[in-house]
């Protein structure tokens, strides 16, 4: 289905690709700025690459040709010595390294950064899933929701579930929020990814990691773990699900008891007003 | 007043292990110093809820209890 999208793609966007397709080649299709900001840095690298290639193949198919067994002609026997072309081949290739390396760079500090989130999630990485802690939001007691997501294994799914993708809990975070991830791990190093996001990064038990998160379109991600971690590694998926604020505020009702309210309002409402002033 | 951890200049990197830790501790040595009711002391609070794991803070808690809270708390 989303490949046939993809191929009279272009202009009419019917389904997002946002898991791993079976012979996949390609990128899945982005849905955060970090994500574009990869696949430009790739792009960029790849109009490098295609030179370099060119260029070595024609040097060396036209060394095949010419100075093969029928005709050597030895021609440069004595030439042992040529600063121009030395110097040449030594500063192209530099030239060529300090032309990727700036915006490799500019993309790393900048995927780095994290300025001033809005909310923040915790991903925990376990023996074989994933735990997931929204702590901004406390009750007097200061207990805070959390919730393991596990595999839906194959007899459970339902048509259209993705095999070996589907949670029973989905990280449902609201789109065009700046939100902090901390992640960790309980057991051993862990890895969590989200490939249309351009998100991957360790879980390390002891340490905290944290990654900054924009999400541009609603949608729901697909991600694995992506570090070796024992027997049940590849069935301990990552699934993100994107929503507009009015539904993420609607999930956080479901999720935190009515108990948690303070000064008389809702839970949608406290929250909105406590964490997102800026759109309540 | 923030809700939750912001940026902060000391904890500039990936690695935001102490960014917790520093506000847990800088929590409890907080209400000690001032009480508990004393406002910016709920900074620290959120920060720490919002960066540590709870199994962090249940240890963290556990330890104080016990004594043998690696850090001294005391003003």
């Amino acid at each position: 289905m989303c490949f046939l999208s993809n191929l009279i793609w272009l202009s009419s966007n019917l389904c997002s690709n946002d898991a791993a397709q079976p012979w996949q080649f390609g990128f899945q299709d982005g849905g955060s700025p970090s994500y574009e900001g990869i696949v430009e840095l790739h792009d960029d690298i790849m109009f490098y690459l295609i030179l370099i290639l060119v260029g070595v193949a024609w040097m060396l198919m036209s060394t095949i040709r010419k100075f093969n067994w029928n005709h050597n002609q030895i021609v440069h026997k004595y030439l042992n010595h040529g600063t121009v072309l030395e110097l040449i081949w030594t500063i192209s290739p530099a030239l060529v390294l300090i032309a990727i390396a700036f915006p490799s760079f500019k993309l790393l500090y900048l995927l780095d950064e994290v300025i001033d989130p809005v909310m923040t999630v915790k991903a925990i990485g376990n023996q074989w899933y994933w735990s997931y802690e929204y702590s901004d939001y406390l009750d007097q007691e200061g207990q805070s929701i959390e919730f393991d997501s596990y595999l839906v294994p194959e007899s459970d799914l339902e048509i259209g579930d993705l095999r070996l993708l589907e949670v029973d809990n989905r990280v449902v975070v609201p789109v065009d929020t700046h939100i902090r991830f901390i992640v960790t791990a309980r057991d051993v190093i862990h890895s969590f990814a989200v490939p249309s996001l351009g998100v991957k990064l360790d879980c390390i038990p002891g340490r905290l990691n944290q990654f900054s998160l924009v999400i541009n379109r609603e949608g729901v991600f697909y991600g694995q773990c992506s570090e070796l971690c024992g027997v049940l590694h590849g069935f301990m998926p990552v699934v993100i699900e994107a929503v507009s604020l009015e539904q993420y505020l609607a999930w956080l009702s479901d999720q935190i008891p009515p108990y948690l309210t303070k000064e008389g309002y809702t839970p949608c409402i406290y929250l909105c007003i406590t964490h997102l002033p800026s759109v309540c | 007043m923030s809700l939750i951890a912001g940026f902060d200049a000391r904890f500039p990197n990936q690695n935001q292990t102490k960014h917790c830790w520093q506000n847990y501790v800088d929590y409890f040595k907080c209400i000690k110093a001032r009480g508990e009711d004393f406002p910016p002391c709920k900074q620290f609070f959120r920060a720490y809820h919002s960066l540590c794991p709870n199994d962090y803070i249940s240890k963290w808690d556990t330890q104080r209890e016990e004594g043998n809270f690696p850090v001294n708390l005391n003003p």
